[in-house]
Parts: C-alpha cells; structure tokens; sequence
C-alpha cells in the first residue's frame, strides 16, 4: 500500500531513495534539453515549447498515475503531501521566478543539471540561486506578514472549483491536451510561417496517447474515489493495533489538560443524539452526526490543522466511536482520538472536587491538582509528519 | 564525436511523471530543489558565521546550533539530480565546458546575467515556497490550488519580460 515510508527502514535506505529519485530526476531533465539555457529559453519566443510539453507531460502522468492508484484503493491520498496554498506570496513569487528563468535561462532543478554537464552560465546561475536564498533570508522579517498571509493548509483545485476529485482530473486532463495542440500548431506556424497552416495533428502516436489519456482520466471520474469504508478495507490493518491497544482513547483529565493548554488547538466532536447533547456537553464540543464524517467539506476544515491541532471524539458508544474514528483517521485527519467512556464517566470523576465549584462544562486547570500525578497514561502525541514532508519549505 | 540529440519531449515528460509518481509513493512527497539550495546556503554560512545562522531566525531552522543544514532528504535528491545530469551528459556525448547563450551577446555578459537571473530565481522559489520542481510539477500533480497559480505566474512574469530582453537569446 503506496505512499511506502522509506523512513522507517533507517536513514541509510532512506537517503539512498531520495538520492536514486533525485538520479532519475536529473537525468530525464538532461535527455529532454533542459540541461541547457537556450532550448529552455527558446519556449518563450514560441518557437520551441518544449519546457511547456514536458513539463505538463509529466505533470499530467503522475496526476493520472496518482489518482488512478488511489481509485482502485492502491495509494492513500490523504498520506500524500500536497503544497500549502500561499496565494498572494506564490503568485509574487512566482512572477519574480519567471522574471528569473528569462533573465537566466534556468530554473533551480535545470541549473543543477546544466552545472553537471559544465556548463558555466548553469554554474554560474546555480550560485546566483545560493544568494538568492541568503537575500531572501536576511529580508524575509521585513514582509513575514505578506509572505504567511493568504494562507490555506491542503487546498486542491477540486475544493476551488467545487467539483469531485474526477472531474477535476479530467479537467486538468483537457486543459494539458489543448496546451499541447496549442504547442504543436504555435511552433508549426513560427517555423515555417510560409507553409499552409493546416489544423489537423499528423503524428498518429500523438493521437493514440491523447485518447490513452483522456480514456484514463474518464476511467478515475467514473471510478471515483473509494468511502471511508472502502479505504478502511484497504489501509484499515496499520491503524487497527492502535485501536486495540486503546492508544487512541484519552481518559477525562488528560481532555481536560489538554483542553488548558494554550498550544494545542482542540477539536471536540460530540455524536450523541441532540436530546442529550442539548441537556449536557462540554463546552468546547460541537455536535455532528455520522454522515457529517464523510463530507467533503466538513473533512476539509478538520484538514486544514495546524500540527498542534488535536481532534477528539465524544459518544458514549463505543462502538460508533470506532466507527467514527476509522471514518476520520482514513481520510487524513491527524491527531485523532477518542474520549474514553465518552461522557459516562464524566461526572463522577469530578464528583469529590464538586466544592471546588466549577462548571463541569468546563473544567479548570486547578481541577487536575486534586489528582494524583498517576490518575491516567498520556495517550495523546502530537504527530505532524504528513505535513512535515515538503522538500521546498 | 557529435552529441546525440534530445528525447521526444512527450515521451521525457512521461518518464518524468514516472519519476514523479515514484517519489511520491516512496516518500510521500514529490521533487524538489530550491529546498536543498537553500541548505546549501546555510551550510555555506555557517562555516564562517555560524552564529549568525543562530541569529537568523529563517536560516536557525535549518541549520541553528548543532543542526547540521546538510544532513537532510532534499539534499541527498540534489546530489542525485547533480549525478543523474551528469552521467546523463556523458552517455550522450553532452559534456562540454560551455556557454549557453544567445549569438548576440558575449559571454562575459551571459554569464553575469545568468547570475542576476539565478538570484531572482532563487529569491523568488523562497518567496514562493518552491520551485519549478517542487511547486509547479509536485503541487501540480497532486492539483494543489497555490502550485497552479503559481505555475501560471512564473510564465506568466517569463512571458511578460522575454520581448524586452529578446536580444539575449535571439
């Protein structure tokens, strides 16, 4: 079950895949010209686009390669890391990288290989990056507002546009189609402007592989992405010891502790009916039913945590809280948990610290003195490594 | 002996995806460069000031007190992106010590250009947050919203100066 966690193998056999990625990475980008200034300048006088039929090639390949293994239940998505969306500091930057690429003919990853196979401006260029880096460094305090403003955890064009996971592969499927039609007929037309100008694609392969991908984007729409039930058949077993060794169940004062601590920001899901959630609940809880779990949009908010965000569940069904969490922990949401006994165990645990006068909605800090240091095991530790996983930042 | 040309572009944009797909079922995330860069920088800084890495709050993070900048994934991906172009140059007879220029201008100021360029770019792939490689090819894959409009805004700004400098490469 894809992604692996190469990590997990030691840092020898971790480092040794990244360094075979990087291998393949540097050496496609050296078979199709990027090695060299001119053919990656030459996409911006149209007469070579290249840069562009390469890049969304691949970006169009792994899209559907992604997305396919995922419908048929073979690659957790949710594992996989996705940008943060900087809106306004990546389109600034962006602008300012462009600006760059014609200015220096490379972009970072190209001026690597270029400087590999000795050539000077790549060498050159691939310095002028270092220093890039150092400028932005020393600078970065003076627009830190700008640049962390405009800011969304893990938003996909899908969530933008509203539209299923599918549908947007296909979008994006068309969207590369026309850009390389485009690409094809823009450099027929710039290099031989006398010659007729005809509409039609003559390369029969162009063709075929156009149809072999639409067919697969078509296939992931159709498909659709498996349910939270379905993914718990596949990926269910790495989470199903955490459950039986109950290291997700967080007994009443390790909430209310961690419901004080100001660096953790809680989550309190309530799935009990209304009629009891209206006659008692905790303060931070807010009620949500059991379909609620599988909306998208709903699943997006609890995505969107920071790393120190801690979501816990509260039913006095143990059963549904199974349920529930299964439902949650496969679709992405870190930080998971369950509140042990739900909320039967609630007031009398508090009982004999009734004089201290509290709102049992509520527990104070002090409350937790009046408990042995014992009272409970630490269940929850905050794990942040889904997110901590972009090579760029 | 005459160097061998380019792969069809289609077909290097496959295998890139390939190679991108890979890195994401191995290592959850995609590819990346500007990251490693950036370490380099630090690294760099380091063996003659570290204590001003220790000061700097952006570069403390990656390489502050026995943090060692270069000890990390993204590193060991460029030296394997530096050795997969290398070995990919040699088999195709694409080693020269060269200059890669425009027939207008000369070297000395290809070379001074492409330093400028190389520091606007590597401002801005940290303004951005990433890369062509790490943002526009790994965000885009996964349909990341920011890495889309950030593709568009890198050839977008490229579009926008390349009639003014078209002397450089024409």
């Amino acid at each position: 079950m894809f992604p692996l966690d190469m990590a997990a193998h030691g840092k020898s056999i971790n480092y040794a895949t990244f360094f075979a990625i990087g291998f393949g990475f540097g050496t496609v980008l050296e078979l199709a010209g990027f090695g060299n200034a001119r053919k990656l300048a030459a996409q911006f006088y149209l007469k070579d686009m290249t840069v562009l039929k390469t890049m969304f090639t691949g970006i169009l390949t792994a899209c559907l390669l992604i997305f396919f293994t995922a419908s048929i239940g073979y690659l957790d998505f949710s594992k996989i890391f996705v940008n943060q969306t900087y809106l306004w500091p990546g389109l600034i930057g962006g602008l300012v990288m462009g600006v760059g690429f014609v200015i220096g003919g490379y972009c970072p990853g190209t001026s690597v290989v270029s400087a590999a196979s000795f050539k000077l401006d790549g060498i050159v260029f691939f310095i002028g990056t270092i220093l890039g880096a150092g400028v932005f460094g020393e600078t970065v305090d003076k627009f830190s507002g700008f640049w962390n403003a405009s800011y969304t955890e893990r938003l996909l064009l899908s969530d933008w546009f509203g539209w299923s996971l599918g549908a947007t592969v296909v979008g994006v499927t068309l969207l590369a189609l026309t850009f390389f039609y485009a690409a094809e007929k823009t450099e027929q037309y710039f290099r031989t402007p006398d010659a007729p100008f005809s509409w039609k694609i003559g390369n029969r392969a162009y063709v075929a592989s156009a149809g072999v991908a639409l067919a697969v984007a078509l296939g992931i729409w159709l498909n659709g992405q498996p349910t939270p039930e379905q993914k718990w058949q596949h990926l269910g077993a790495q989470y199903q010891s955490l459950l039986d060794k109950r290291e997700v169940f967080v007994h009443p004062l390790e909430y209310v502790k961690t419901w004080n601590d100001s660096a953790v920001k809680l989550v309190t899901l309530d799935l009990r009916p209304k009629a009891e959630f209206d006659a008692f609940h905790l303060d931070s809880a807010q009620r949500v039913t059991f379909d609620q779990l599988a909306d998208k949009d709903f699943v997006f908010e609890l995505d969107q945590l920071p790393p120190q965000g801690v979501v816990v569940l509260v039913t006095n069904d143990e059963a549904e809280a199974v349920r529930a969490w299964q439902r949650l922990k496969v679709q992405g949401v870190t930080n998971l948990y369950i509140l042990e006994h739900g909320l039967r165990d609630w007031e009398p645990l508090f009982s004999h610290v009734a004089s201290l006068h509290f709102d049992l909605a509520k527990p104070p800090a002090k409350v937790l003195e009046q408990f042995p240091k014992d009272a409970y095991t630490i269940k929850i530790k905050l794990k942040t490594s889904r997110r901590a996983a972009g090579l760029c930042s | 002996m005459q160097s061998k040309p380019y792969i069809n572009p289609y077909l290097a944009g496959a295998l890139l995806g390939v190679v991108l797909f890979s890195a994401f079922a191995l290592t959850h995330s995609g590819l990346g460069a500007s990251g490693a860069i950036s370490r380099i920088q630090v690294a760099a800084t380091a063996s003659v000031a570290q204590s001003h890495v220790d000061r700097v709050g952006y570069f403390a993070a990656v390489g502050g007190g026995d943090r060692h900048a270069l000890d990390h994934s993204s590193v060991m991906m460029l030296i394997g992106t530096f050795a997969g172009g290398l070995v990919s140059a040699w088999r195709n007879r694409r080693l020269k010590v060269e200059v890669c220029k425009g027939p207008q201008i000369s070297n000395t100021t290809r070379l001074a250009l492409a330093l400028v360029g190389g520091v606007l770019m590597g401002f801005g792939a940290r303004f951005a947050r990433g890369c062509t490689s790490g943002q526009a090819l790994s965000g885009g894959a996964v349909l990341s919203a920011g890495s889309w409009v950030f593709m568009f805004a890198v050839f977008g700004g490229a579009y926008l100066v390349a009639w003014f400098v078209r002397k450089l490469w024409n």
